[in-house]
């Protein structure tokens, strides 16, 4: 199983998070699994939101010591 | 003898001097410190008329004052910028080839926009965010008579109320002109909301809603296809203009990236001490910065106030004597005659109210106020 992207938004402030998930997704492949890193709450809403949106997969959200993983899969 | 060196002539590094030449006049007076503050330009401006500048409503002289006026006695001032940061050493190397050695820095060089990021960008939308764009968008506005406006927004940017302000007042300014139902504001936000503060959308988008203003959220600027007016998204839609506003993404001043200070240029701070991480003698004020908070011209003074409290106190007594709490304080032009205002800080988000005129005269009289703001004396 490939291991999830990590895209590391830690330390960054809303939107930050949301602007390294979508320049990550520039370059990655359709099916790709990322997983961004977050210690901005706002991100907890936002990002699976926009997830939605614009039609990618939303798979989960988690958190632990502080840190958001919102993990999602590149659907087209 | 204790020397402070300041990079940056803006509005954390002028009131930074001012503030810390009041603190230690014996110790000026007396050559225990010095304070040396380097900048780029001889010229000091009030950035946030540039708004005002764009519809029309002040001309640029008013932007303007000569740096070494409004810096206290006692300051050495040099039009130098520092191209090389030998933080190992405690020196800085300038564009003359000059050495300036310190116990103590701050770094102030504020921030500037990046349309460049974005294809098509710089061709086909128009800015405030320098006198020449703000002066060329406002005869673009004059010979304007009718269509759809968008206003964009890119992300970092300076000043957090512009996006809302220049929609306001571009309503208003129509509707002055005669063209009120001839024209068609659209307003786009890279997320959920009208604005990154919730408190704020909260209270913007009923205003919009009040004043025909459409808007778009997670509309994030892919590229602008100038030749056909069309706004492209990272969403996938594509949105048709006859005139094009931006708040084009920010970043930080790329002699600070180049010195490996920081990614973008923003550099990596302690929200509270303002020393930069990693660094106890090396302080970062105003848009510098990486803290979780607005860009904005009153972050720079407030924080200007706490180091320059801090920094006389670490000279008198060796260490500071606070923290800051992140207190940011703006106006929010609401149209041509009335305003609002946002005040929070790291624990409290702002409340903003219903605009009155009296707001907005308050901001008509600080746009002159300002410049006792920057001598440190408001």
């Amino acid at each position: 199983m490939a291991e999830n992207k990590i895209v590391d938004g830690r330390g960054s402030f809303c939107p930050g998070p949301l602007m390294e998930l979508i320049a990550a997704l520039k370059s990655s492949q359709v099916g790709d699994v990322l997983e961004v890193l977050s210690t901005d709450k706002g991100s907890v809403n936002d990002i699976p939101e926009w997830i939605n949106k614009v039609g990618h997969e939303y798979i989960t959200t988690t958190e632990s010591e502080g840190v958001w993983h919102i993990t999602m899969k590149k659907a087209k | 003898m204790k020397k402070i060196l300041i990079v940056g002539g803006g509005m954390g590094g002028t009131i930074l001097a001012n503030n810390l030449a009041r603190r230690l006049t014996n110790e000026l007076k007396t050559g225990k410190v010095r304070i040396t503050m380097l900048s780029a330009s001889e010229k000091h401006m009030y950035q946030p008329g540039l708004l005002y500048l764009a519809v029309g409503k002040i001309t640029p002289d008013e932007l303007y004052r000569d740096q070494a006026s409004l810096l206290e006695s006692g300051i050495e001032f040099h039009v130098d910028p520092v191209e090389e940061f030998k933080l190992d050493n405690n020196q800085v190397k300038t564009k003359s080839g000059k050495t300036f050695d310190y116990d103590y820095m701050a770094i102030a060089t504020g921030s500037r926009m990046f349309p460049e990021g974005v294809p098509g960008m710089v061709e086909g939308a128009e800015t405030f965010y320098t006198e020449e764009t703000a002066l060329k968008m406002f005869k673009r506005l004059q010979s304007f008579e009718g269509g759809k406006v968008v206003i964009t927004v890119g992300v970092p940017h300076k000043c957090p109320m512009a996006p809302l302000e220049i929609t306001f007042m571009l309503h208003d300014y129509f509707k002055d002109r005669g063209l009120g139902d001839k024209v068609q504001l659209h307003y786009t936000y890279p997320i959920g909301r009208v604005h990154s503060l919730e408190n704020v959308a909260k209270w913007a988008a009923p205003e919009m809603d009040k004043l025909g203003i459409k808007y778009d959220t997670f509309f994030n600027i892919k590229e602008v296809d100038a030749a056909n007016k069309v706004l492209k998204s990272e969403e996938g839609v594509d949105l048709k203009y006859d005139m094009l506003i931006t708040i084009p993404a920010h970043k930080g001043m790329e002699v600070l990236e180049k010195n490996g200070l920081g990614q973008n240029g923003w550099v990596p701070t302690n929200k509270t001490k303002l020393n930069m991480e990693g660094r106890d003698n090396v302080f970062v004020l105003g848009d510098t910065t990486n803290i979780p908070i607005s860009k904005a011209g009153s972050t720079a003074h407030f924080e200007a106030d706490t180091l320059g409290e801090n920094l006389a106190a670490i000279i008198k007594i060796g260490m500071p004597v606070r923290e800051y709490d992140g207190k940011v304080f703006c106006f929010i032009e609401a149209g041509k005659d009335r305003a609002s205002y946002a005040m929070f800080n790291y624990q409290n988000p702002p409340d903003p109210k219903a605009p009155t005129k009296a707001v907005h005269w308050f901001k008509m009289a600080y746009n002159k106020l300002y410049w006792i703001s920057a001598r440190g004396l408001l």
